[in-house]
C-alpha cells in the first residue's frame, strides 16, 4: 500500500513528452490497434527476444548495462530514413557499414540522407522490415500486455460472425422496438465445442412479460449449438476459452 | 499481523487474467424455422371409432396436418417433410430420439397421441426443442369429435406463441362477403369461414346487399351495413345464435360502422345535412355522439386498442389523407404525408401500426406506418385491392383484390388476401366464391 501510494504522488510522475509531428516511412507493430497477428518472421524475432530476456532472468545475471535510448521517443523522419539507408548499405558492404556505425554518430548520419533516394528507400524498407524494426522488436511490458490481452483478431471475429450468422434462426415475430439483448457467455474446448453456456440475464427469462426475451434466448441457444465447434483461432486458447456473444436482432427485425 | 501480510502479498502479487472477449451478433437467417410436425399417434380401436365418428381414416395424421398447414401459412415455419422421419410417431411421443430429429435439420418437434374418451375426442401433443433436447410444452385437450380442426388450430396457436413469444391467430375465424354473378349484376352475401378457409358457411340469402362486416373484438358478434329499401341500415349479427337486430336507419351515405375495442360502442360515419362526419353510438342506450363536425368528408373510424384515440380518412386538407384524433374528436392530427391518396386506416390490435391503402399514379396498395405516421411501408401493390383487416396477433393482414375485366367486361373477380408485416409472406386465402371485405375475429379460445 505504502508503494502505492508513493507511486502515485504527483512529483513522481511523469512529465509527458511533447512530441514532434512526424511523417512515418517507418513499418511499425500496430497489432495492438488491429489484432492482426504477427507476421512470422517478426513473430519469430519476438520470440527470440523473449526467450532471450527470459533466459537472463532465470541465469540472475548481472545487470546489463544499456545505454539510455527513450523507449518511447519517435525518431525524426530524416533519422527514420537513415536507418533504412544504413540497412540498405549493410546489404551491399556489410564490412563499410560496420565501420560507418561505429564512426558515425546519430546526428551526423543526416549528412549521408539522399533525399532523391526516398522511393528507393521506402520500397527497401517492406524487404527489410524486420531488421529495421529489430529494435524497437525487444518488446516492452506495454506491448506484451496488449498482445496477451488482445481479443479475436477482426478476421477472427467476422469468421465466428459469420458462422453464426448462419445459425441463428431469427423468431420473426419479435418486436423491434423493445430492448431484446441477450448476452451468452461461453466456456469453449479448444477445438470450439461447448463446455458450457450460460444466459447472462437469465432471471429475466422467468420474469412475467418477458416472453420475447425467453424466445430470442431460445433462439440464441439453438443457433450455438447448432453451430458448434464453433470457428475459433487455432492459438491462444486462453484468450478466448471464455467468450461472450451478444444476440441483438433489432436491426434486422426492423427491416 | 499475519493477515496484513497476506493481504499486502496479495495486493501486490501481479495477477495475470483475460478480459472476456465480447462478439456482437446482430444478424442472422430470416428463413422459416424448421420444424418436425410428427404424426399424432393413435391406437388401433380410437382409429377404428373414429373412422365410424368422423369417417377420416386416421384423424391423428389429419389433425397433425391441420397444423403442419398452419404452421407453413405463417411463413415463420417450414414444417419438414414427413418421409424423411426416422421415428414412428408412437415411439417418438413416448421419448424422441433427438440425434434422429436432428439429422434431418429439425429444430422443434411436434408429437402427440389421440384418443376416444367417454365419446370425446381426447389430444395431447408436446413441443420439443431437439438441439436442447428438452419439451417446451405439453399439453392435453378434450371436445366433441366434429371439433377436431379447432384443436388442430389450438395446437398451432400454443406452438407459435411458445416460439415466437405473441399470441397465435389460428383459432380464428373470418367473416366476410362472398360475391357472385356478373360484375354489373352482384349478389353478396354474408359469409363466415375459418382462417385457413375451411367450414365456410353463407349468413345471409343474397336478398340484400350486403357490406363491411366487422367482428367484436371481445366476442361473436358482427355489426354490417345492408341496404333494405334502398335505405342503409347498421345490424348487429350474434354469429353463435344466429340472432340479428337492426342497430339504426341512418341517412344518406353510411359507411363502415366498426366496434369499439370494449365492443360497447359502434362508430361509423354518415352524412348529415350533406356532410359526412364521424359518429359513435352505445349499444346500451343507443345514444348517438358526433365525434367530427367539419365541412369536408370524414369516413373510415377506427379506434386504437386503449379506445383513447381514433384514426380516419378525410379529404379536409384537400385530398384523403389519413389523421388522428382524441377519442372525443379533440386534437385532430393529420399523419400521412406522402405522395397519392390514402384510406381505409385501420389501427393494429397491438397498437404500434396502422394499416391503409393507398392510390398513387393507378396503381392501389396496401401499408403499415407507425402511428404518428412515420415509418411508412408499402407491403403490397396491384391494380385494385383494399380493406385490410388485422389478424388479433397484429401480425398479418387480409384484404382483397380485385383482377382487371378486359375489353368484353369479362375476366373481373374479387378475392381474398393475405400478408404479413414483412412483406414477402403473400397468400391467397381460398374461398368457393369471389369474396371481398374480409374481417378477422378476435380468437376464438382466450
Amino acid at each position: 500500500m505504502i508503494i502505492i501510494t508513493a507511486m502515485s504522488l504527483p512529483f513522481l510522475s511523469k512529465k509527458p513528452i511533447d512530441l514532434p509531428p512526424l511523417v512515418s516511412v517507418e513499418l511499425i507493430q500496430i497489432s495492438d490497434q488491429t489484432n492482426i497477428p504477427f507476421a512470422p518472421k517478426a513473430k519469430k524475432i519476438i520470440e527470440k527476444v523473449k526467450e532471450k530476456e527470459k533466459k537472463l532472468v532465470s541465469e540472475q545475471a548481472p545487470p546489463k548495462i544499456v545505454k539510455k535510448v527513450k523507449p518511447d521517443a519517435i525518431p525524426l523522419p530524416d533519422e527514420k530514413i537513415d536507418k533504412i539507408k544504413k540497412i540498405k548499405d549493410k546489404k551491399q558492404n556489410p564490412e563499410k557499414i560496420d565501420n560507418e556505425v561505429k564512426q558515425v554518430s546519430e546526428f551526423e548520419k543526416d549528412e549521408l540522407f539522399d533525399p532523391s533516394n526516398i522511393a528507393a528507400l521506402i520500397d527497401k524498407s517492406k524487404v527489410e522490415s524486420a531488421e529495421v524494426t529489430d529494435k524497437t522488436d525487444k518488446i516492452t511490458q506495454d506491448q506484451e500486455k496488449n498482445i496477451d490481452f488482445a481479443g479475436l483478431s477482426l478476421s477472427e471475429e467476422d469468421a465466428l460472425k459469420a458462422q453464426i450468422f448462419g445459425c441463428w434462426s431469427i423468431p420473426l415475430g419479435l418486436p423491434y422496438d423493445q430492448n431484446l439483448l441477450v448476452r451468452i457467455k461461453l466456456q469453449l474446448k479448444p477445438d470450439g465445442s461447448i463446455i458450457r453456456s450460460e444466459i447472462l440475464d437469465h432471471a429475466r427469462m422467468n420474469k412475467p412479460g418477458q416472453g420475447f426475451y425467453k424466445v430470442l434466448a431460445e433462439s440464441a441457444l439453438r443457433a450455438i449449438k447448432l453451430c458448434q465447434p464453433l470457428r475459433v483461432p487455432s492459438t491462444g486458447y486462453e484468450k478466448w476459452k471464455d467468450l461472450q456473444l451478444n444476440f441483438d436482432a433489432r436491426e434486422m427485425l426492423e427491416g | 499481523m499475519l493477515f496484513r501480510y497476506l493481504l499486502l502479498l496479495f495486493i501486490l502479487l501481479p495477477i495475470k487474467s483475460f478480459a472476456l472477449i465480447e462478439v456482437d451478433i446482430t444478424r442472422g437467417n430470416l428463413s422459416p424455422l424448421p420444424i418436425a410436425v410428427s404424426p399424432l399417434s393413435i391406437d388401433e380401436k380410437s382409429k377404428k371409432d373414429f373412422v365410424k365418428i368422423l369417417k377420416k381414416e386416421n384423424i391423428g395424421s389429419e389433425i397433425s396436418a391441420v397444423v403442419e398447414n398452419n404452421l407453413r401459412q405463417s411463413g415463420l415455419f417450414n414444417p419438414l417433410n414427413k418421409d424423411a422421419f426416422l421415428q414412428k410417431a408412437d415411439i417418438a411421443n413416448l421419448k424422441p430420439r433427438f440425434e434422429d430429429w436432428n439429422l434431418i435439420k429439425a429444430q422443434a418437434l411436434i408429437t402427440g397421441k389421440v384418443t376416444l374418451v367417454d365419446e370425446k375426442l381426447r389430444v395431447e401433443f408436446r413441443l420439443w426443442d431437439v438441439l436442447a433436447g428438452k419439451e417446451m410444452i405439453a399439453l392435453a385437450f378434450t371436445t366433441v369429435p366434429s371439433n377436431w380442426r379447432r384443436v388442430g388450430h389450438i395446437i398451432t396457436d400454443k406452438v407459435y406463441e411458445r416460439l415466437t413469444g405473441e399470441k397465435g391467430y389460428f383459432d380464428t375465424r373470418i367473416i366476410y362477403v362472398a360475391e357472385e354473378g356478373p360484375k354489373t349484376k352482384r349478389i353478396k352475401k354474408l359469409a363466415i369461414m375459418d382462417q385457413d378457409g375451411f367450414n365456410n358457411k353463407f349468413l345471409t340469402l343474397g336478398n340484400e346487399l350486403v357490406l363491411t362486416p366487422r367482428f367484436n373484438p371481445t366476442n361473436q358478434m358482427v355489426t354490417y351495413l345492408s341496404y333494405f329499401r334502398n335505405l342503409p341500415r347498421v345490424y348487429l349479427l350474434d354469429i353463435e345464435t344466429g340472432m340479428q337486430e337492426v342497430v339504426g336507419d341512418f341517412p344518406g351515405m353510411t359507411f363502415a360502422p366498426r366496434f369499439s375495442p370494449d365492443g360497447k360502442k359502434i362508430i361509423m360515419s354518415f352524412a348529415k345535412d350533406g356532410n359526412s362526419d364521424i359518429y359513435t353510438m352505445d349499444l346500451e342506450n343507443r345514444i348517438v355522439e358526433r365525434i367530427t363536425n367539419h365541412p369536408s368528408i370524414d369516413t373510415s373510424p377506427s379506434y386504437s386498442p386503449d379506445g383513447k384515440y381514433i384514426t380516419f380518412n378525410s379529404d379536409r386538407s384537400k385530398y384523403q389523407q389519413i389523421y388522428v384524433m382524441n377519442s372525443n374528436g379533440k386534437n385532430v392530427k393529420r399523419i400521412s404525408f406522402g405522395n397519392g391518396l390514402y384510406g381505409t386506416p385501420v389501427w393494429s390490435p397491438r397498437g404500434d401500426l396502422i394499416a391503409f391503402t393507398k392510390l398513387h399514379k393507378g396503381k392501389f396498395y396496401i401499408g403499415v406506418m407507425r402511428t404518428d405516421g412515420t415509418g411508412e411501408r408499402l407491403l403490397t401493390e396491384n391494380f385494385y385491392q383494399e380493406a385490410p383487416s388485422w389478424s388479433p396477433n397484429g401480425r398479418v393482414l387480409i384484404f382483397y383484390r380485385e383482377t382487371k375485366t378486359n375489353s368484353k367486361g369479362e375476366g373481373f373477380s374479387a378475392k381474398l388476401w393475405s400478408i404479413d408485416l414483412t412483406g414477402y409472406n403473400e397468400r391467397l386465402v381460398e374461398t368457393k366464391t369471389d369474396a371481398s371485405d374480409p374481417s378477422w375475429s378476435s380468437l376464438l379460445s382466450k
